[in-house]
């Protein structure tokens, strides 16, 4: 197979440029002589700038490289805007984390880049093994980062525990790779969703489908898949925990749609079961085991199960508005998410974070700002209108009651409920308890992220037309 | 202008509502005056053109409520049956207002009182200008809210609260059939704008509604629902228990809703109404035979009563009953001229009443006061004029309007005419007799309140007396000037098409050719009360004590209201109150809550347990939850193909 000339690259020239950048990036960091140096956070933002800007930039269509290995169309470029989005706000919100607790090293954001390649090449892999590939690079770069604060347990113990299980989770995926390529002969999407057309499905090849779901349900942690992410959002620093709830999430949607609709279209009626189940597992296990936490981070991690649980609901339609609903739900989320987090790093005393919830009793006294921004985020998780949450949820709803999928529309519904219980729970702990000690007043990069997320979330009901419509032209590519 | 008449109370009752606190208690009081007087001011005006230059005005505002065949505009009706209700309505409600400057100069939320009664007197006028039953029905519970906010103005005195909601609660019957008569309206008309309803119901007569396999007659169920809800309005019998409670609010409140206006929306209703109740005799006969009933009964039981206001209350309920009388012998007209005449010396008795009051200190007692025809001579003086009125002595406002009734109900032909004329009479003089009776135990005689509160018995400022006077000249005047054209010669050119009686109606006319000893009746029966009420309370002071000795279960009878309100506790308030208890208890408590909310979240707990157990830390649990969650689905899948498999052969 012959190189294609440099020019015929256009379509991947993003990741390129963001994998000789992060490089570069690894250099400056290597030979300066700062080990804590901040400007490599800088940089490292300014490069997710520039990668955004040339993956908005490409022309519009879809066009494949490599033999069809790596494609790039509309849905590919809405969700890598996304990723790049989610870890540019992540970086921003790691800084003041990472001085306090010492281990501002030039390594995390090369780390946060590399792993953001990994996931920009996931959103167009489009045969089984770049999409290993790509999801590999993306991982190993999250192990170490889950680890990051090398000194403490709780870290170290949420890296192995991600490793171990992420390891049993690419093994699951291999597998099911390998049986769909016994019974297909070919790797490619396209190629097995031709085989698929003109034979009759066989049982071994919906278990190699099984199997690969399983692998990418562990990167979504969707129950019951889903067991390590309490103890890692727990136990990883918090700005760590940010990017984990946001980016990889996308990345990994992005993977699950182009398997299940370009390479398993034949098959809909198989995979949307195991959809369906995962997905009301997920929204009864987010909602319920979430009102039983008293660590804000690990009910951020049940809330994330939950909110996976939500956006699967619109794939689970296997339509072109399901597809549509799940990306705006996935672009609200993050916002949402980023905003939370922020909320979170702002709960420090001295130098040590506070993660109690209780710790946010009486808030609403202390820093009135603060506790509206989170009351706001809170609500919109929920899913209370005109907030952008409740948006996100509507579309998805709406996505399956097209579909007729009804009983699951009521039971995202019912769980929305019963979820709403501790985003309450918390609001009125902010306005309607005694209030414990002050918080740290916030740091201006906290402050930024959380003034964005929040005026995006109040107020995206107004723009809400230009995501809908560009969800729509982005879930088009795939039909 | 005639929008102007309607919504200046309104105005002013919104901005007394909402910046009372910054309007202060003098600044909300005088701007809703102001209002008030401009509005009565134009209501002169508009009853000029209207009843005596003979215009007739619809003037549209918006269209309202559109929805399936159902279309109702929002327009002011003003034809002289309006006129009149405008003049008496905005009169007795400014005149009310600036008497209430000084009433209640001692109260703590003034702005929200003349909110509130601004917020009545725009729903009343609602009422009044209604051009189709809906507009009618909004006016009607507008002043149902009104009345409710202000007999429970005082909220801290529980009997205050407990009367609001006696009073709403009741009203809510008579609401229920008046609701259903506009139903009933709406199906068989086909709209419920008065002027297509009057064009085709003399069509419905003779007809029929198929209600639950009976055939009853249409007329006839159309107008005895509608019947219903005047009752509950206007305290007739039955449906009259809310009233003498309702003397809980403030004194103003009992003389503008609870005698002057809100009190004849039922009397007005049906006038309103005359051409569907013409051509129904038997909601007339009921009418009236409900009416001569309230009249009488409500007369023997203020005989009997201690408390000023309730006298006055129970006169109010026996004059309403006067009034349906007269409607329900087809003299609308002379309905209609009790109203009017009646809001006057009703009004000026209940203010009067509120000068003592005022003047002892809250004292409501008949039997604590005595001797104060010197103390308050103002007030002793208009309270004569408003007795005179009432028990109609010649030439005063009741001696036209209530005699009128009187012969009309003579002149009709019918059994329960016969029997309403007797019960009217009797209650002639038994209306006499307790108004003297009143006066007689407040001016005359030795002081029995103590010497504290005689020593500072006091006249009441001018702002109150000169409503007082306003209202005697109105007392006095009112029949004289009115009678040529309510019931008199001018009676075509006064009404001309705002009142219907049929071809074949002449009760009027009948009436005025009564017998000499039918026109002279009430007069001797007034004299008698007066010399009765003369002999038991000046003459003989021992008599009434002796009399209540020897008739003890009588007056014990009437003392208790006929035992009504007792027979409606046991007969409805236990009841409900044990079936509401059971139900909260058994029914929401137990199966409601415990199956719904409590136990849902109680169960919601035991799941959250249960999950968060599942979260155990070491990672080969994860794993193995994880290979669990894969075998399933294999196995799942498994499953179907083998029986797909299967089924094969």
């Amino acid at each position: 197979m012959p190189l294609p000339a440099f020019q015929d690259l256009a379509p991947i020239y993003p990741e390129i440029f963001l994998a000789l950048a992060s490089m570069a990036l690894l250099m400056i960091g290597v030979f300066s002589r700062d080990e804590d140096n901040p400007s490599v956070s800088w940089i490292a933002i300014a490069i997710l700038v520039a990668t955004g800007a040339l993956i908005a930039g490409q022309d519009a269509g879809a066009r494949e490289l490599f033999d069809g290995a790596f494609l790039a169309d509309d849905f590919g470029r809405f969700m890598k805007l996304l990723i790049l989005a989610g870890a540019a706000l992540a970086i921003i919100l790691s800084f003041d984390y990472l001085k306090t607790a010492k281990i501002l090293k030039f390594e995390f954001p090369v780390l946060v880049l590399l792993s953001t390649l990994g996931m920009l090449l996931l959103a167009s892999a489009n045969n089984l093994i770049s999409l290993y590939l790509a999801l590999e690079l993306q991982s190993l770069a999250l192990y170490v980062l889950a680890s990051f604060r090398r000194d403490a347990v709780l870290s170290s113990e949420a890296g192995l525990k991600y490793f171990v299980l992420g390891a049993l989770s690419s093994g699951m995926l291999l597998y099911g790779c390998s049986l769909i390529y016994g019974y297909t002969g070919t790797v490619g999407f396209e190629g097995i969703a031709a085989v698929l057309e003109n034979t009759d499905r066989s049982v071994g090849l919906v278990f190699g489908l099984v199997f690969v779901l399983a692998g990418v349900a562990f990167k979504l942690s969707a129950v019951p898949f889903h067991m390590w992410t309490p103890d890692v959002y727990q136990g990883a620093p918090t700005p760590v925990t940010a990017f984990f709830a946001s980016a990889p999430k996308v990345a990994a949607f992005a993977m699950l749609i182009r398997i299940v609709q370009e390479a398993f279209p034949a098959i809909a009626e198989d995979w949307r079961q195991i959809i369906i189940a995962i997905s009301v597992a997920s929204m009864v296990l987010g909602a319920f085991a979430a009102i039983g936490q008293t660590n804000i981070k690990r009910l951020m991690a049940y809330s994330s199960i939950g909110h996976v649980g939500y956006a699967m609901v619109g794939l689970a339609a296997g339509t072109p508005s399901g597809v549509q609903g799940v990306m705006i739900y996935l672009a609200i989320y993050i916002v949402m998410t980023l905003g939370a987090f922020a909320c979170i790093l702002a709960m420090r005393r001295g130098d040590s974070d506070v993660e109690e919830i209780a710790e946010l009793n009486g808030l609403s006294r202390n820093q009135p700002m603060l506790a509206f921004m989170l009351t706001v985020l809170l609500f919109s998780m929920a899913g209370i209108p005109p907030l952008a949450g409740f948006f996100a949820k509507f579309y998805v709803f709406l996505a399956a009651i097209e579909a007729e999928l009804f009983w699951l529309a009521v039971i995202g519904v019912v769980t929305s409920v019963v979820s709403a219980f501790y985003y309450l729970a918390i609001i009125a702990r902010m306005y309607f308890q005694e209030p414990a000690a002050d918080f740290e007043p916030m740091t201006a990069k906290v402050r930024f992220v959380l003034g964005l997320t929040g005026i995006i979330t109040l107020f995206l009901f107004i723009p809400i037309q230009f995501l809908v419509t560009a969800a729509e032209t982005a879930a088009g590519s795939l039909f | 202008m005639y929008s102007a008449i309607v919504f200046l109370p309104l105005i002013g009752a919104i901005i007394a509502g909402v910046f009372g606190r910054w309007l202060g208690a003098k600044g909300a009081a005088y701007l809703t005056c102001t209002f008030m007087v401009v509005s009565a001011i134009l209501s002169w005006v508009a009853f000029y053109r209207v009843g005596l230059s003979g215009d007739e005005i619809r003037a549209p505002i918006m269209d309202w409520v559109n929805s399936g065949d159902l279309r109702t505009s929002w327009s002011l009706r003003i034809d002289t049956l309006t006129a009149v209700m405008l003049v008496v309505v905005n009169t007795v409600s400014s005149l009310v207002h600036i008497y209430s400057i000084g009433y209640m100069s001692h109260d703590n939320s003034q702005p929200r009182f003349f909110a509130y009664l601004s917020l009545f007197t725009f729903a009343m006028l609602m009422l009044v200008t209604a051009d189709n039953l809906l507009q009618l029905f909004f006016g009607w519970e507008g002043v149902g809210l009104a009345s409710y906010l202000l007999i429970g103005f005082w909220y801290h005195k529980p009997s205050a609260n407990a009367a609001a909601i006696k009073a709403f609660v009741v009203n809510r019957v008579g609401d229920f059939g008046f609701a259903l008569g506009i139903f009933a309206c709406f199906a068989v008309f086909g709209t419920i704008s008065f002027d297509e309803i009057f064009a085709s119901a003399p069509d419905q007569v003779g007809t029929t509604i198929d209600f639950l396999g009976y055939q009853l007659d249409t007329m006839t169920v159309i107008c005895l629902l509608l019947f219903i809800g005047a009752m509950g309005k206007s305290a007739q019998f039955l449906l009259h228990t809310w009233l003498p409670d309702a003397m809980e609010g403030p004194t103003p409140v009992s003389a503008l809703i609870h005698a002057a206006t809100m009190v004849t929306a039922g009397v007005f209703m049906v006038a309103r109404l005359s051409p569907l109740f013409e051509l129904a005799p038997i909601p007339m006969t009921t009418c009236e035979a409900i009416g001569a009933l309230t009249a009488l009964f409500a007369a023997t039981v203020g005989v009997a009563q201690n408390d000023i206001k309730r006298v006055i209350a129970y006169s109010t309920c026996s004059q309403l009953g006067y009034m349906f009388v007269a409607l329900g012998v087809g003299a609308y007209s002379a309905g209609i001229f009790h109203l009017f005449t009646h809001a006057f010396f009703k009004a000026l008795l209940f203010l009067g009443a509120g000068s003592v009051i005022h003047a002892l200190h809250d004292e409501q007692d008949l039997r604590k006061m005595g001797g104060l025809r010197k103390g308050i001579p103002v007030t002793f003086w208009v309270m004569i004029i408003g007795t005179l009125a009432l028990t109609g002595f010649p030439y005063t406002a009741g001696f036209f309007s209530k005699d009128m009734i009187i012969e009309a109900s003579h002149a009709a032909h019918s059994e329960v005419a016969h029997y309403a004329f007797i019960a009217l009479v009797a209650a002639a003089f038994l209306t006499s007799f307790y108004s003297w009776r009143l006066i007689f135990m407040t001016f005359f005689g030795a002081p029995r309140h103590d010497e504290e509160t005689a020593k500072h018995v006091h006249e009441s400022p001018l702002v109150m007396l000169v409503p007082l006077c306003v209202l005697s000249v109105g007392a006095l005047l009112a029949g004289y000037l009115g009678k040529p054209y309510f019931i008199g010669e001018g009676y075509d050119d006064f009404w001309r098409s705002s009142l219907f009686t049929a071809p074949e109606n002449h009760i009027l006319e009948e009436a005025h050719h009564s017998p000499a000893w039918v026109v002279w009746l009430p007069t001797v029966m007034m004299a008698g009360g007066f010399l009765l009420a003369f002999l038991a309370y000046i003459a003989v002071p021992t008599l009434p004590q002796a009399a209540m000795r020897t008739f003890k279960p009588i007056h014990a009878f009437l003392y208790n209201k006929w035992y009504i309100d007792e027979l409606y506790d046991w007969l409805f308030v236990r009841p409900f109150k044990w079936l509401a208890r059971t139900l909260w208890k058994t029914g929401d408590g137990r199966i409601i809550d415990g199956l719904g909310p409590d136990g849902i979240s109680a169960r919601v707990v035991d799941i959250t347990n249960r999950v968060v157990k599942l979260q155990t830390g070491f990672v080969y649990h994860y794993a193995f939850v994880m290979l669990i969650g894969i075998a399933l689905i294999v196995s799942y899948f498994a499953y179907i193909y083998w029986a797909q498999f299967w089924s094969g052969f």
